[in-house]
């Protein structure tokens, strides 16, 4: 039995699928994977991403612990609830992990990493922590629901207290806002509009329902991995990982080399990936023969061959869609193989799909 | 619960088949196979004159999560493989046991086709797993 979050009793109340994740029990879908993909791009979807790991992080130099440890740069951020994109890079500049981090006060940041990756991120973020005396603290009492799609903050903040609906509906995008128990952030995973919901575990199941009733269709982790997929976003462990870096993984504008002085984790290296010249690059590709792309088959492209690190069938283009690591020039008009044969695809510059919207040439 | 015609007979790997009255059969997968299977997107069926053996991977189903093989059930020459699959992957989930049949296969030998599981046999198949 793998680790259950708040909400699964309410999962299987529903009819969800469960399969593991990272050594979580998560619904991978509630029926159909491909009418919850619609709903967030027309409507409004939920997701039960509460096995996401949740660190507060304190201390007078928190500021400057996260200025060493993070490949981007948090002195970006000055608004209190401003967040910020982020890997987190080894020394050789292999990515440990992907993050985002809330800016609170200038005391106390708020960062969400990976699932599956929590028991590697944790000792190595408490390990360069400690010289900075920043304390680490595991936020495993919270809940993290994702309302997502274009109605998805009208219909959630029809679940607020009244006091709390016009900050929430304030927000900017990548801002956050406490809500009395609850953490607003104007963030998301599916190329929508829509927020991110840290409450304590013990409201979920209250909050969830409320939202069911508000007309947010419950969506599962299916249906996640095909949004973020047409919206280009890279999933940790597929896309990329410790044998990859940012520059290879379009990632490169997540690195914050000015000001120039700032010593990161796996700047040198990076520096040196730069110098002697990056060599693949992470594109869009577009299937034009019938089939499905998947993670691992190989791209066959004018500039040498690459590797598919996932497909998908896209519900909103009814085409298949990948992200695929090629060499730097790679363009235009590709093959990929599958099951021995080799199909037509086009290399795309991403994403496919943003707020409801095809963004490439079918 | 999913529904397992009790006049067709089952194959292990989640393959239904139907005897027709001219000594062919038609082969599709259970409606337990294409729930589990999730939203499909893409069928790959196999080509008229194609010899298959039994338990021999010669059709694919994609869904949105994964591609899956389709094993021929019995030994035998493909008469026809479901073009329309092609255009309407969906009839598969939605129709699995009529427009969503995958193949028609020519026994090599008709007592194969009786030494298959019956609904019962395919039932605790399911129960099992």
């Amino acid at each position: 039995m793998g680790n259950r979050t708040p909400l699964y009793d309410e999962h299987l109340a529903l009819g969800a699928r469960m399969v593991d994740f990272g050594g979580w029990d998560m619904p991978v879908n509630y029926g159909s994977q491909i009418e919850e993909h619609h709903a967030v791009r027309k409507d409004a979807g939920m997701f039960d991403v509460s096995h996401m790991t949740v660190l507060d992080l304190s201390g007078e130099r928190v500021r400057d612990f996260l200025r060493y440890l993070l490949a981007n740069d948090v002195s970006k951020l000055r608004v209190p609830g401003k967040a910020l994109y982020s890997c987190m890079l080894r020394e050789d500049g292999g990515i440990i992990d992907d993050l985002i981090v809330y800016f609170l006060r200038d005391d106390f940041f708020r960062m969400v990493t990976n699932a599956a990756t929590r028991d590697k991120d944790l000792p190595w973020i408490t390990k360069h922590a400690e010289p900075f005396g920043v304390e680490v603290r595991e936020r495993d009492d919270l809940a993290l629901v994702a309302v997502q799609g274009p109605q998805a903050r009208d219909k959630a903040v029809s679940c607020l207290d009244a006091q709390y609906r016009e900050p929430a509906l304030a927000l900017k995008p990548f801002s956050a806002v406490d809500c009395g128990s609850m953490f607003i952030a104007r963030t998301g995973y599916t190329g929508e509009d829509g927020f991110e919901i840290m409450l304590p575990a013990t409201e979920a199941v209250g909050f969830w329902r409320a939202l069911n009733a508000a007309g947010v269709k419950p969506a599962g982790l299916g249906a996640r991995d095909t949004l973020r997929l047409e919206a280009a976003m890279n999933l940790y462990g597929s896309d990329m990982d410790e044998s990859t870096h940012p520059l290879e993984s379009a990632l490169g504008w997540t690195v914050a080399w000015e000001p120039a002085d700032r010593d990161f984790i796996g700047r040198k290296a990076l520096e040196a990936h730069q110098a002697e010249g990056v060599r693949n690059k992470l594109v869009g590709l577009l299937l034009e023969d019938r089939g499905v792309l998947r993670g691992h088959q190989k791209v066959f492209t004018n500039a040498g061959e690459g590797e598919i690190t996932s497909g998908t069938f896209s519900p909103t283009l009814e085409r298949s869609i990948a992200l695929a690591r090629v060499p730097v020039g790679a363009e235009g008009e590709c093959e990929v193989e599958i099951r021995g044969k080799r199909l037509k695809a086009r290399i795309i510059t991403p994403p496919f799909v943003r707020n409801g919207e095809i963004k490439v040439q079918l | 619960m999913s529904n397992i015609p009790a006049e067709l007979r089952y194959a292990k790997t989640h393959e239904w088949v139907r005897k027709e009255a001219d000594g062919t059969v038609t082969v599709g997968i259970t409606d337990h196979a294409q729930e589990a299977l999730g939203d499909l997107v893409f069928v790959e069926a196999p080509e008229a004159g194609r010899q298959v053996a039994a338990g021999e991977a010669c059709a694919v189903v994609e869904s949105v999560k994964a591609a899956s093989d389709i094993y021929a059930p019995v030994a035998g020459e493909v008469i026809a493989g479901n073009e329309a699959l092609a255009d309407a992957p969906e009839v598969l989930n939605s129709d699995p046991y009529g427009e969503g049949w995958i193949m028609k296969i020519r026994p090599a030998n008709a007592a194969d086709v009786d030494a298959l599981l019956d609904a019962a046999g395919y039932q605790k198949v399911i129960d099992e797993a």
